[in-house]
């Protein structure tokens, strides 16, 4: 008797290290973000106000939304290359037609979004690689756009505009989407119960086939959900900049990839965290800010966001290695 | 406390009656293609009792088991689930009826943990607090089949120790939630267990049977089948071959009815295969571990039960002849044609030929003209049904691809060919062609070095290896090569 009750306590001593590191691990790109954070306000204490923050993380409400819809497909162990796409093609959309012709905006919506779906039940039913349909579909998506928006413009329904520059009380409103956004989704993906078959099923498709789940419907339900959330990106997006423009989010497609995989996500599938995409997202959206800060030559800006995203990745990793 | 999704309520009543077969299937088949991988199987269970399933690689025990669980949709045959007579099946139907499968390799959710995978089986486990209810659910399962397993149920199952996984899936196989759970079908569940465990989980299976859940166990384990079953059933090339009740079987009795069937051997007996010395000589790695031999023009095969380490083995020596020196020229003819077989975008001309590029190389560059002679040659004398050597490859069937890889080793100046169980899937007719093609090389000074998991291809070698726990244990010769020898040397040495 006294030799189980050694040998559970021996193992779970033996947790606590892995645990930590663990922690840590997830842990990280909030770290990354303090850090940031701590060295604008040492160069600049006036960001260090609601105003501050409002202008810091504006940006950061679409590509919030935009991580969080390739969070879905990276889940399923897939990828999507026509996120940004996507996005600009709503933008165009919503600026063209949301204001006067809401009815046709949202059935564009709907039909998009079906479109999304339908994509993700032909990468299942013929077993076609993601990477490959999905950049087919950015090309799609990009031409839609530039057939309905030769070159940028409409404007963005007033309601809209105005939501987005809303000064809620307490913080900024993109504090407050990112907020709900990853409480919303850390109670879907992370602890609902569907959201552990989800999980299931991008870690292994046939173990969950076997319980008697249908993972083609899996499938076409995250995609679908995918879909509506690049819808999200979009019309908040198309809020801030108040016009269309086909070509105003490519850079979305990896950003969010990099939202995700920053926030404790893994290539392999089944293996994501909403709390921490958000937080990548806004890790990434901030690195921008920082680099002006910091008096970087724009020139050199894109590289330098690079490096950043380079040094917590590799961060991670390290850690994660350390945890094994 | 659990909703209930809609069991079929009927079939509880008429299990009730303990003459009435919860199971019972007539004349199933299945085949992929030319290959049958159940050819006609009766088959049927009663509530509460224990059948044991054995027989040997590729029998059909896996195929007929998840034809059961809804897996593998069966190609012909009646199945009747508690007297009724079921059509389409599928996991999910067969999940509803309470009819649980332990699949030979784990199918657990990695990336979950124990709790979050109890709730994939249960969709009772939903709303508020189902991670508590998860927990509870699949706990006191655990803690009666193991006693004392301390195995965290928050942690992630890839955090787990193989052990530990395997006992997880266990017991989430005899959890029960809003369906009546009526049979489980175990399928290996030891091979990852420990000796302790592996007794636990027996005496588990008498608990259940006891309770009226009914339980097919598949191993290759004899020991275990004896203890706990009730009955027997033998399995040979997708048919069942014998029926016994457990009582009064002896292990050397079931090895005996698993070789019933005697094949017709056409070997040229008496040849004097030691007298040659050997062009390879590979040590194993401890004194159980034969020394393995090959003479000029030998075939020498590696049997026993699949995963006992012939494969690591073949291509340990593979290796080991290519690192020396003045080693034989060698080629290795991989069985798992898809993954390290073909190159898929490829024609039959560029598949076969890539072993031989360096004889066909002309002042740097490759002679296309050579290439294709070599190609022509090769795909004629193996008569590769094809249009033409330009053919992609993947537009062959299996048999004819599998010949193209035969091609590739006999072309090549390989004098050492190792046979990574090629002919897996492979229909009987070019079977039949490429085991003379094989023979016929033999002759002319060519060794072979051919696993496989089929009894009969090893009447075709001159001497055999019988592999057991990683390692060559005996070693038959001649006119000794016989199923029931192979059989027990598979089976033999077993410590339980």
């Amino acid at each position: 008797m006294s030799d189980t009750a050694a040998r559970v306590s021996a193992r779970s001593s033996s947790n606590a290290r892995p645990a930590l590191l663990n922690a840590l691990q997830v842990g990280l790109p909030a770290v990354a973000l303090l850090v940031m954070l701590v060295i604008i306000f040492s160069i600049r204490p006036a960001a260090m106000s609601y105003f501050g923050f409002h202008l810091l993380f504006k940006l950061s409400v679409p590509l919030v939304f935009a991580a969080l819809a390739q969070m879905m497909v990276i889940m399923l162990g897939d990828i999507d290359l026509s996120n940004g796409a996507f996005v600009g093609l709503i933008t165009c959309i919503t600026a063209l037609y949301l204001q006067d012709a809401p009815a046709l905006a949202l059935l564009c919506y709907l039909v998009l979004i079906a479109a999304y779906a339908g994509f993700g039940l032909l990468i299942h039913s013929r077993q076609l690689p993601s990477i490959i349909v999905t950049l087919g579909m950015s090309f799609i998506w990009l031409g839609i756009a530039v057939i309905l928006l030769p070159a940028p413009g409409g404007a963005a329904p007033v309601w809209l505009a105005a939501f987005m520059s809303w000064q809620p009380p307490l913080m900024p409103l993109s504090i407050w989407l990112a907020a709900l956004a990853a409480l919303a989704g850390h109670l879907v993906i992370s602890r609902s119960s569907y959201g552990a078959v989800l999980r299931g099923a991008g870690g292994n498709p046939r173990a969950v086939e076997r319980a008697g789940w249908s993972v083609i419907g899996i499938r076409v339900t995250v995609y679908a959900s995918a879909g509506l959330l690049a819808c999200l990106a979009g019309l908040t997006l198309t809020g801030l900049t108040t016009s269309g423009d086909a070509n105003v989010a490519p850079a979305y497609t990896l950003l969010g990839v990099g939202a995700v995989i920053l926030g404790g996500g893994a290539f392999t599938g089944g293996v994501v965290s909403p709390v921490g995409t958000v937080i990548g997202a806004l890790t990434l959206s901030l690195a921008g800010s920082l680099l002006s800060f910091l008096q970087v030559p724009p020139t050199w800006q894109i590289g330098a966001q690079g490096v950043i995203l380079f040094l917590v990745l590799a961060g991670r990793v390290l850690l994660s290695e350390r945890a094994r | 406390m659990m909703n209930d999704p809609t069991p079929p309520k009927k079939d509880a009543a008429e299990t009730g009656d303990a003459d009435s077969l919860l199971i019972e299937v007539r004349d199933v088949r299945k085949h992929y293609d030319a290959v049958h991988a159940l050819g006609g199987v009766d088959f049927h269970l009663k509530p509460g009792e224990v059948v044991g399933l054995v027989g040997h690689n590729g029998a059909g025990k896996s195929t007929l088991m998840n034809v059961l669980a809804g897996t593998v949709e069966r190609s012909s045959g009646s199945f009747r689930l508690g007297g009724r007579e079921i059509g389409a099946w599928s996991a999910a139907s067969a999940q509803q009826a309470g009819l649980r499968c332990i699949f030979q390799e784990l199918s657990l959710c990695a990336n979950l943990t124990s709790a979050e995978n109890t709730r994939i089986v249960h969709r009772p486990l939903r709303g508020l607090g189902w991670r508590r209810r998860a927990r509870q659910v699949i706990g006191p399962v655990l803690d009666e089949i193991f006693p004392g397993h301390g195995i965290d149920l928050d942690r992630k199952v890839a955090d787990l120790p193989i052990g530990e996984r395997q006992m997880v899936e266990i017991a989430r196989a005899f959890t029960q939630t809003g369906i009546k759970l009526r049979a489980v079908i175990l399928d290996e569940p030891t091979s990852a267990l420990g000796h302790e465990a592996t007794e636990q989980l027996l005496a588990h299976i008498r608990r259940a049977a006891g309770r009226g859940i009914a339980c097919i166990l598949i191993t290759h384990r004899l020991n275990e089948i004896l203890a706990v079953c009730d009955r027997t059933v033998v399995m040979v090339d997708g048919k069942v071959v014998a029926e016994r009740p457990t009582a009064g079987l002896s292990r050397a009795a079931l090895v005996e009815l698993m070789g019933s069937i005697e094949r017709p051997r056409d070997r040229s007996a008496g040849k004097a295969a030691s007298v040659r010395a050997p062009v390879i000589r590979h040590a194993g790695c401890d004194t159980a571990d034969l020394t393995i031999e090959v003479g000029k023009g030998e075939i020498i095969g590696f049997a026993g039960l699949d995963g006992h380490g012939q494969r690591e083995r073949l291509r340990a020596m593979f290796y080991a002849a290519r690192r020396q020196r003045e080693a034989l020229p060698g080629a290795y003819v991989a069985g798992d044609r898809g993954s390290e077989g073909v190159f898929s975008l490829w024609s039959i001309a560029d598949n076969l030929t890539i072993r031989s590029l360096n004889a066909l190389t002309r002042g740097g560059m490759i002679s296309s003209a050579a290439a294709r002679k070599l190609a022509e040659t090769w795909s004629d004398r193996l008569k590769v049904k094809a249009p033409s050597i330009d053919t992609p490859i993947l537009s062959l069937s299996g048999g004819n691809q599998q010949k193209v890889l035969f091609a590739r080793a006999l072309a090549s100046d390989a004098e050492v060919i190792f046979l990574d169980d090629p002919m897996r899937g492979v229909d009987v007719g070019t079977k039949q062609e490429v085991y003379r093609l094989i023979r016929a090389e033999a002759e002319n000074g060519r060794s072979f070095v051919w696993y496989t998991t089929e009894l009969e291809e090893l009447t075709n070698c001159e001497r055999i290896y019988v592999f057991r726990e990683g390692r060559a244990a005996t070693r038959l010769e001649g006119n000794a090569i016989e199923t029931g020898r192979i059989l027990q040397a598979s089976f033999g040495g077993e410590h339980v």
